[in-house]
């Protein structure tokens, strides 16, 4: 096992084989430059990294329900600051908030919502892999457009999902906090880079980083990384930050990818390549194209 | 660190428990593919590291004078593969557990 890499998330989780989340936790978690307490929605890494009797964790790790990581993350930074004022902790530690995009997304918003709008000092990180992975994959909000899940079967008069993603990043900027930002697992110096501001930050941070799963979006254990790639190649996964309200892109490309290269590595867009859906597939390739026209007329 | 077994902090039994490596389950038992480097062709470039769900590699020393090389732990490795889809020298190959 790698010490230094395991500092506070170690090996021993029963995480899938070629999960993108320890990657995720590992590289946030490794930017703090203080101990950390964390918070945890319900969802895929609460269940494999606390398997009684052994935690994965060697931080301070709270989990209590699905919708309450933020309220209860708020309490605990309450608690810090009388605390420390009274001299009986040690005064610099920093409060994380791990959530899937059902506990972030659906569940948690609320409060989420309060919680950056009371302006808490904390970092939340979103990992975002569209669906209740955990349960067998069932849609989310952040499930894209004409996904094939549990939930939204694909069949003779369906397509999958009907609906757009929602667009948490904007729901989040409407609170006025100083750092938002989308990272990409497979572009980790950009993650370290915006982990690291999200620390510096006072007040409420967050965090959405796209993190492929291999189970449910059907495609071999080895390929996260070559996927997640191509999902920010093809404009699907636009990496950018909101610094005060204005909005900066991290990375882009003159000649995106086509859509379909990273449609056609996953099973659950299967159904999309067949003759009867192509109109399905044009609705995708426009939804992608217009999202980021909307980023980019965002940034000026 | 607050630990348990502070008596400032009063915990109930139980309710507090403690990263021990020594009960986490050796989660090697799952690997059906085995990665392999070929220590020759691996040029230390630490690309494999961070992504490696399992924090199962370290940069170990191989030869007087050589860059540190990739070095994988079995106790752990799930055998998932990305590890040799990442690695730019192709370097890493999977082959049939034994």
């Amino acid at each position: 096992m790698n010490k230094n890499l395991a500092k506070n998330f170690a090996s021993g989780h029963s995480a899938c084989a070629g999960c993108a989340f320890p990657a995720i936790v590992r590289t946030i978690l490794g930017e703090s430059p203080d101990p950390v307490v964390i918070s945890n929605t319900t969802g895929c890494l609460e269940v494999t990294s606390t398997l009684y009797p052994y935690t994965a964790w060697k931080t301070p790790y709270i989990h209590s329900a699905f919708e309450n990581a933020s309220a209860t993350i708020s309490g605990v930074e309450q608690a810090h600051k009388a605390l420390s004022r009274k001299g009986k902790v040690p005064k610099k530690i920093k409060f994380v908030v791990f959530g899937g995009d059902g506990g972030t997304y659906d569940i948690g918003l609320q409060s989420l919502s309060g919680a950056l709008e009371r302006g808490h000092d904390f970092v939340y990180v979103v990992y975002d892999n569209g669906g209740y992975m955990n349960t067998g994959n069932q849609r989310s909000s952040a499930t894209p457009y004409a996904a094939n899940t549990e939930t939204t079967p694909v069949g003779k008069e369906s397509f999958g999902k009907v609906e757009m993603r929602k667009n948490l990043m904007e729901i989040v900027d409407a609170h006025h906090i100083k750092y938002a930002a989308q990272a990409n697992v497979a572009y980790l110096a950009d993650l370290k880079k915006k982990a690291r501001k999200a620390f510096e930050t006072e007040g409420p941070a967050f965090l959405s980083v796209f993190s492929p799963c291999t189970n449910n979006w059907k495609f071999p254990t080895s390929q996260y990384v070559a996927i997640a790639k191509l999902a920010t190649e093809t404009n699907f996964w636009p990496l950018f930050e909101i610094e005060d309200g204005k909005y900066k892109v991290n990375w882009a490309t003159e000649n995106p990818k086509p859509v379909e290269e990273f449609l056609k590595t996953q099973g659950r867009f299967k159904h999309l390549f067949s003759e009867k859906n192509k109109p399905v597939l044009d609705e995708v390739k426009k939804i992608v194209k217009d999202e980021w026209q909307r980023l980019v007329d965002k940034t000026e | 660190m607050i630990r348990s077994k502070d008596k400032k902090f009063n915990f109930e039994e139980g309710a507090v428990i403690e990263h021990d490596l020594d009960k986490a389950p050796k989660t090697g038992d799952w690997r059906y593919m085995m990665p392999k480097v070929d220590k020759e062709k691996c040029s230390g470039c630490t690309t494999c590291v961070p992504f490696c769900p399992e924090a199962s590699i370290e940069m170990k020393k191989y030869k007087e004078g050589q860059r540190d090389k990739a070095d994988i732990d079995y106790d752990f490795c799930k055998g998932c593969g990305v590890c040799a889809q990442v690695c730019p020298m192709k370097a890493i190959t999977m082959e049939k557990n034994k």
